[in-house]
This record gives C-alpha cells, structure tokens and sequence, in this order.
C-alpha cells in the first residue's frame, strides 16, 4: 500500500506517479481514436497546415483522454469488481477520485480550449459534444440503465473522423457524417462480441449488457443485425462519389470478412465451456477492419490526387 | 512512535520513495508545459502567417 507513518506519525500518502495519469487516459482506446481522427483529416477534401493538423489531432486525442479519465472517475467502484478493470489506476488504490476527475476535467476543458483557438469553433463544439457524450451520456446515463448503451454510446467513438473532417473544411457535409455512421453501426458488433466472452463480469457489477439482460440468443441476432446495416452503409462513400475505387474494393472486401464472421456468430449457440472462439475472432477481425478501411479511404484520396486511378 | 529507530529508518525510506515520486511528477509535467509552450508558438507563427497571405 501506498501508506506508511511518518514523522509526525500521520499516513504518508505517495503521490499517484504520472504513469498512472497516463492510463486514466485509456492509451489503447487513444490510437483508435486518433487514427480514425487523423483519416477523416486526411480524407477531407481541402487542405490543412502540418502544425494546425498536429494540434487538431492533439486536441482530439487529449479529449478523448479526458473523457475516459472522466468515465473511470464515476466508474471506479463498478471497475473494483470486474477483473478486466481491477488494475485500474483507482480501483486499485494508487490514485485519489478527486485527482482523476480534476485531471479529467482539466484535459476536456483544455483540448476544447485549444481546438477552438487554433483550429474553429465548430470543431471544437464538435469536440465538446463528443465529450459530454462519452462521459455523461453514455458513462452516467446510458450504461447502468439499458442494455442498448452500447449502440447510443458508440456515438462517442464515432465522432473524431468528424472532428477531423470538420478541422479541415470548417463545415458538416454528408461525407463525415457517413463516417460517423460507419463507427456508430460497428460499435455493437465489436462491443457485443467482446461481452459474450466476457459477460460472467459485466453480470457480476450489475452492467445491463445485452448477453446479460436478454440472453445470448439475442445478443447474437444483434451483433448479426448490425453487421447487416454496417456493411451497405460502408458503400455508400463509393456508391454516392465521396470516395473512388480503391476505397470501394476495400469495403467490399472487408464487408464480406466482417459478414461471414458475424454469420457464424449469429447462427451459432455456444455450448457448456465453450471457448468462443468465432466470437474472439469477431472482435479482433473488428479491430483490423475499421484500421483498414479507413486506411484505404486516405490511400484512396492521395490515389486520386496523385492521378493513379 | 517516531523516536523509534525503527520507526525513523521506515520513514527516511518513505520520505525518499515521496521525493522521488514528487520529482518524477514535476518533471513529466515540466516536460507537458515546454511542450505546450512550443506548441503555441508554432500554432501563433502558423496563424499569423495564413492572416497575412490572405492580406
């Protein structure tokens, strides 16, 4: 433990170490965030100075890492119970509450200062609306009340293509909201394959996790479900013009991935000591597909800038 | 309690492991402060120089 006496025999509390701030921030759930963020920059149509993109990334980074300092804040009792999380920096008593929730409001407030400063202001309540999202519909709202947090929440994690987008043109068009949509209709699959493997542990703090409130049977018709509205709508950035051939082949390719896995999950049952290894397969092709098609939509737009197609 | 020779060897320690955490804190957090100062510099240069193309 942290205490010990001193000499005036009162507990000596060490201060948290930095390492601890630095996961407050979630630096796995980061490189998500700031690679689909730094495509929709990338992606938009216009261009951007090199120290003015950095900052616009920055900003959406350190947001991001705001909100999830925020989320752990009001989430460390429900942390302390499932061995995912146990580790954590306050579930395991190496950081006070009252210093994750001012180092989370300090880089929320912070990042949205910043983004709206050097970059604009649309983009910065862009960013500001994203934050809110996380840490108070989804963390507080959402999450301990309905097992479809996960589809409503997942907006949260939909908006830095957006933000970066917008950092670049000044404006909302269809495109980046598109992009929005194609992380907002990913989420569940991604989210709910992880909690069928994992679902002894959501039950276990009293999380309304699908699989945990309606069964197993359902969860997988969603997860089937929302792989049947993700796959067309990644087309449509093809099918409408925003993006050109290599774009499409990706989406059609990655589709058909994302869809057998999601069929095998959707038609199966999982028997007594199951493994679940066509969900754990699911989750982490999940991963590599959102990476790879948003990779291939910024391959797509310098293709087409540079004249090879 | 800490007239304890015991005790004082525990609470050197402590202090130690204190300082040393205390001093890992501030530099990582010296390091954040010169890198935003650079970091607003470079955005203000940046910002100047697009105000004044367009001019």
């Amino acid at each position: 433990m942290d205490h010990a006496p001193t000499l005036n025999s009162a507990p000596l509390r060490l201060p948290a170490d930095w390492r601890d701030f630095f996961a407050l921030t979630k630096p796995r759930v980061m490189t998500l965030v700031i690679f689909t963020g730094l495509c929709g920059l990338l992606a938009a149509p216009g261009s951007i100075h090199p120290v003015l993109a950095f900052t616009a990334i920055l900003c959406i980074a350190v947001g991001a890492g705001g909100a999830a300092a925020l989320n752990q804040w009001w989430e460390a009792d429900i942390d302390a119970g499932m061995k995912r999380t146990a580790k954590r920096p306050l579930p395991a008593g190496r950081m006070e509450r009252e210093s994750a929730r001012d180092f989370g409001f300090a880089l929320a407030g912070g990042s949205v200062v910043v983004m709206g400063l050097a970059i604009g202001w649309l983009a910065a309540a862009i960013l500001a609306i994203s934050i809110f999202y996380y840490a108070w519909v989804y963390t507080v709202w959402l999450k301990p009340r309905t097992p479809q947090n996960i589809v409503i929440g997942g907006g949260a994690g939909a908006f830095p293509p957006l933000i970066g987008w917008v950092a670049v043109t000044g404006h909302v068009t269809w495109m980046p909201v598109v992009l929005f949509l194609i992380i907002f209709f990913w989420t569940p699959p991604h989210f709910w394959a992880l909690a069928l493997f994992v679902q002894t542990d959501y039950a276990k703090v009293g999380i309304p996790m699908l699989p945990v409130v309606a069964g197993e049977k359902a969860t997988r018709r969603q997860i089937l479900l929302y792989t049947l509205l993700l796959v067309p709508l990644s087309l449509l950035p093809f099918i409408l013009g925003g993006a050109g051939l290599v774009y499409g082949i990706a989406a059609a390719v990655l589709g058909l991935g994302f869809l057998a896995l999601a069929l095998r999950v959707g038609l199966r049952h999982s028997a007594e000591g199951d493994r679940m290894k066509p969900e754990r397969q699911l989750f982490a092709f999940s991963i590599i597909y959102l990476f790879a098609l948003f990779a291939a939509l910024v391959v797509d737009r310098f293709a087409g800038l540079e004249g090879w197609l | 309690m800490g007239n304890d020779p015991q005790d004082n060897a525990i609470d050197k320690i402590d202090m130690v492991a204190f300082r040393a955490r205390q001093k890992a804190r501030n530099r990582a957090l010296g390091l954040v402060l010169g890198a935003l100062v650079v970091l607003f510099f470079a955005i203000t240069v940046v910002k100047l120089g697009i105000q004044a193309a367009h001019h």
